[in-house]
């Protein structure tokens, strides 16, 4: 197997890479980690007529933290964020749904934006930027701005990036970091692609109340889904067995997966309310946990 | 740096801690690379789309599916396959506990297996059977049954960690540079 013919560009700088971009259009495609695009290429699903490889990029490589934001730079390795203390501690979340990322040896490779931009309806590092509110960071020749996770997904392996260009960091905010979280996933085989993967985000007051809860579910939609419903039902209360069979009702409710030959329709309905309970659950005591601890 | 797909571009890298410098269109892999233009026909070549695991090599000390890298984006990398785990005719003690423990069959999975384990040994100073499990879920044994493979990993470990290999030196320190850190 051997990917089509293209031409090969190796910007030095990111302007650079985005006149690149600006230049070649639809042709262009850049090429990161390649955990994702280098099998398309090779199985020829994909064949752009030129690749333009942004993966030596040093200025976009870094993990920071300024003021109340966490700054993870697109071309940062998975791997590196994995093992990064500052993202173990400030958003534990994170640190816990990196492993689930295909392999060590996928992950020493890949690279956290690259997984964003793939847009995988699968993915781990979606799903958890959802849930921690993030923000990417988009430049082109023309201009650099900003848009919020919620509205970076458009449907599957599809972003709201144009085609002149590209995904320079993300934002996460960390200025009230909630104590609770949990990331869980259920797939065939560890690595492979999630079949329902879920992530919450949750913050307890000192009775046990919950005062601030994001649950969002992957492989159930075309995009990753944050479960909207929830909220309602759980804000400002303790979190009973009954309000957990409720709340994951609910947010199985929110979603509309279809089936393929690994899951159908049904069973990931069922995973989506076992999974939505699970991280529920396990990010409600980790915040009760840590209200204890604090106090 | 521009390269049209009709060009070879003359890439320089090193494999082993020997200099190559080959002619290589732009679309090849780094696996094929190795194979046809260096000869070392060591790292195997299975699914080429990164799920067997059968090509991994180590890439300035990290463990990677070397059909999911284009050679030209090694450029100037510092490669170990398994062509250099032994040193002076004599097997990586790596090697040696694969053969102690009947870690292969047919060994056409091995060479990945062992590079990873070598980066696998180098960050993880005593690894649990867990552990272990979880860096081999990258790559697919037909004949095994991993339970050997496991063995093998865990046994070397364990002997590191009783400092048999004093004598010899540090066992899986092979690579020239170090895992970088952000």
């Amino acid at each position: 197997m051997k990917p089509a013919a293209f031409d090969y560009l190796r910007p030095s700088t990111v302007e650079e890479a985005c006149q690149y971009l600006q230049e070649y259009g639809e042709e262009g495609k850049l090429i990161a980690g390649g955990q994702s695009l280098v099998p398309i290429l090779n199985m020829r699903l994909s064949t752009p007529e030129c690749l333009i490889d942004i993966s030596g990029l040093e200025e976009l490589k870094y993990i920071r933290e300024e003021g109340d934001w966490l700054h993870i730079g697109a071309l940062t390795r998975q791997r590196d964020v994995e093992r990064s203390a500052l993202v173990r501690e400030k958003t534990p979340l994170l640190a816990e749904a990196l492993p689930y990322i295909g392999h060590m040896q996928t992950r020493n490779r890949g690279t956290f934006g690259g997984s964003l931009v793939h847009a995988d309806p699968t993915a781990e590092i979606p799903l958890s930027l959802l849930a921690l509110q993030a923000a990417v960071v988009i430049q082109s020749v023309e201009e650099t701005r900003e848009v919020n996770v919620e509205d970076f997904f458009i449907t599957y392996l599809t972003t709201d990036l144009m085609p002149n260009e590209m995904l320079r960091e993300v934002k996460i905010p960390i200025g009230s970091i909630p104590k609770g979280y949990s990331f869980q996933e259920y797939s065939r085989k560890h690595g492979d692609f999630a079949l329902v993967s879920a992530a919450c985000v949750l913050d307890v007051d000192e009775q046990e109340r919950i005062t601030s809860v994001r649950l969002t579910l992957g492989g159930v939609d075309a995009v990753p889904v944050l479960a909207r419903d929830v909220e309602g039902l759980i804000l400002g209360e303790k979190l009973t067995d009954s309000l957990l069979l409720e709340a994951s009702r609910a947010a199985a409710a929110d979603v509309d997966p279809e089936g393929d030959l690994h899951a159908s329709r049904e069973y990931r309905l069922h995973l989506a309310q076992v999974f939505a309970a699970r991280v529920l659950e396990t990010a409600y005591h980790r915040a009760v946990l840590g209200k204890g601890s604090a106090t | 740096m521009q390269v049209k797909r009709e060009e070879r571009y003359s890439l320089r890298l090193q494999v082993n801690g020997k200099r190559y410098e080959e002619q290589v269109e732009p679309r090849k892999l780094l696996s094929d690379f190795l194979r046809e233009d260096c000869g070392l026909t060591g790292t195997h070549v299975g699914c080429e789309h990164g799920v067997c695991g059968a090509c991994t090599v180590l890439v300035d000390g990290r463990a990677v599916r070397s059909c999911l890298v284009l050679a030209i984006q090694a450029e100037g990398a510092d490669i170990t396959t398994v062509e250099g785990l032994a040193k002076d005719g004599k097997p990586h003690p790596l090697q040696e506990a694969f053969a102690e423990f009947h870690a292969l069959q047919c060994g056409f999975c091995t060479p990945g297996i062992l590079m990873s384990s070598v980066e696998f040994l180098q960050t993880h100073a005593d690894p649990g059977k867990e552990e272990i499990a979880d860096m081999l879920s990258g790559h697919l044994c037909r004949c095994t049954g991993y339970k050997g493979i496991v063995e093998a990993v865990q046994q070397l470990a364990d002997r590191r960690k009783e400092g048999e290999e004093r004598e010899s030196g540090d066992p899986v320190s092979i690579c020239s540079r170090t895992t970088p850190t952000v």
